[in-house]
């Protein structure tokens, strides 16, 4: 747990949830933008104690994975390993959706970094 | 100091050791049903259920006759709300009670308002209390009863009862108050306050569970309920089944005791809580406290704690043991309806803890407490990332949510 530099434009951070429900989780993912594997990933979490182990375990996951690989952990996953109750898969699921925001801002920041540097070179 | 410390006190309350020795003899020796009529085992029992609707008279300021025994303050709820709504339809069919009633309120005026009767379910203010002028406003002369609790389960907050009970006499309108919470806490007076009718719990007065009780007037006026469980005729015929003896006798003694410990309890108990207060409020910055301070109950403190959702909390705290008005469990999602109906924002009701002490918390106990909370806070800030966008300077309240309903 913990935060890394947003600014960063190899790391994505993703935001899912919301106060009035009682979740919102942040995840960072710092990819290598060569080999797209993500070296590390940090959480913070407003929630319960599962949805904290959903998070905490997202990040445990997604570490030495490439991006794709991440995409592929589904919240069933999570579900199965924490052997949450019925009434915590929500938590799972937006573990899920953390995963994939994290990763669709990388992506979206590695766009715009070659949009610039195309922009650049066609000068 | 044993762990875990248990201060969940509004749950339930563990039995007083008087009482259970009060029980014991009415299990195996002076086990007869109390209306058997023909031989000394009934008639022994009888004069234990006796005994006990003193004691509980006495507490509450009734004559014994008054006293309806059932299965706790659930039942009696029902029975008074329902036995009014029944047996007055003639004359009525309007009942008002307030949002922040118990659900064993609320659910059975919702019941009710599918047989058409008409509720009105008064709003609260921030602190938690009703508007005496609204309650006058929403009487017509339709209105057959008023039900509002004395003391409430979540934040402890003493509603005006004595006023509500003038107002109502006032109009000739009923009054019911669920006084689960208040009981042996706090004096309660029916005739000073002019209560009809009035709903105990043994559980929440260091009695056993499964038993309570019903206060029904029988002079100015003499109030009629129909019976929701039909039977042998027990209770004057208000409530048939078996007494439970033992649960009654239990009842009765943890009645009496509070009567005699009450005043120098409470002041006890509002030591404690004053300091439980205090310490958590000079070790934590954002924590509020949720209803009026000034009416309420002594042992209760109610508080939200910004950017730290409620469950994770308690799972932080470990060993000991309070609630939270976080519905993570609950299927909507939604936190508690008390809180809400106070105007305390969804993300603040995630966020909040109730402490309820009891008549075997200690000071030292209460010191820990402070302690683990603050620290236990504390880590889950760090780990909070509202607590990190807070820090930023940004406005959780202006901000976007990508999971916003």
């Amino acid at each position: 747990m913990g935060a890394l530099d947003k600014d960063d434009p190899a790391v994505g951070t993703g935001m899912v949830g919301a106060p009035e429900c009682g979740d919102v989780l942040k995840l960072q993912v710092k990819v290598n933008p060569e080999t797209g594997v993500i070296e590390d990933a940090k959480f913070k979490t407003f929630g319960c104690g599962s949805a904290i182990a959903s998070s905490s375990l997202a990040t445990e996951w997604v570490k030495g994975r490439t991006v794709d690989q991440a995409l592929e952990i589904k919240n069933v996953e999570i579900v199965s390993e924490l052997s949450l109750p019925p009434v915590k898969i929500h938590c799972s699921v937006l573990a899920e959706d953390a995963i994939k925001a994290a990763i669709s801002d990388y992506k979206k920041k590695q766009e715009a970094k070659a949009h610039d540097s195309g922009d650049a070179q066609s000068d | 100091m044993k762990t875990p410390i248990y201060m969940d006190y509004h749950a339930t309350t563990p039995l007083d050791p008087r009482v259970l020795e009060a029980m014991l003899p009415y299990f195996t020796e002076k086990f007869g049903n109390a209306a058997s009529r023909n031989h000394s085992f009934g008639w022994v029992a009888e004069q234990a259920v006796d005994k006990s609707r003193e004691q509980i008279a006495d507490l509450i300021g009734a004559s014994p006759k008054e006293i309806v025994f059932t299965s706790g303050a659930t039942e009696s709820n029902n029975l008074a709300i329902k036995g009014v709504a029944e047996m007055y339809a003639e004359r009525g069919n309007h009942i008002i009670t307030a949002v922040t009633e118990h659900k064993a309120v609320l659910d059975t005026c919702k019941r009710l308002e599918k047989r058409g009767i008409q509720v009105t379910f008064l709003p609260v203010g921030k602190d938690g209390l009703i508007d005496l002028d609204q309650l006058r406003a929403s009487i017509t002369s339709r209105t057959i009863l008023i039900s509002i609790m004395h003391a409430n389960n979540e934040i402890g907050v003493l509603q005006p009862v004595r006023e509500i009970g003038r107002i109502a006499k006032q109009h000739s309108v009923l009054f019911h108050t669920d006084a689960t919470q208040a009981a042996g806490k706090t004096p309660v007076n029916v005739i000073e306050d002019n209560i009809d009718l009035m709903s105990i719990s043994a559980h929440k007065m260091y009695g056993p569970k499964g038993i309570g009780a019903l206060y029904v007037r029988r002079k100015n006026p003499r109030v009629q309920l129909t019976a929701q469980m039909d039977g042998g005729g027990h209770e004057r015929g208000m409530r048939s089944g078996t007494l439970n003896v033992t649960g009654i006798v239990g009842l009765g003694e943890a009645c009496a005791i509070c009567q005699r410990e009450m005043a120098e309890e409470s002041v006890r108990l509002t030591g404690l809580r004053d300091r439980l207060k205090a310490k958590i409020e000079a070790g934590l910055g954002e924590v509020y406290v949720n209803g009026s301070m000034e009416h309420r109950l002594s042992n209760n403190l109610n508080m939200s704690f910004a950017y730290v959702e409620g469950e994770s909390l308690l799972m932080g705290i470990q060993d000991v043991a309070v609630s939270s008005g976080s519905a993570c469990t609950s299927a909507t999602l939604e936190p508690s309806y008390v809180l809400r109906a106070l105007g305390v924002g969804d993300d603040l009701a995630h966020t909040s803890i109730r402490f309820g002490l009891g008549r075997f918390n200690t000071q030292e106990e209460v010191d820990y407490v402070a302690e683990r909370v603050i620290e236990t806070v504390r880590k889950l800030r760090e780990l909070s990332p509202l607590y990190e966008m807070a820090k930023e300077g940004v406005d959780l309240k202006s901000a976007h949510w990508p999971g916003e309903r």
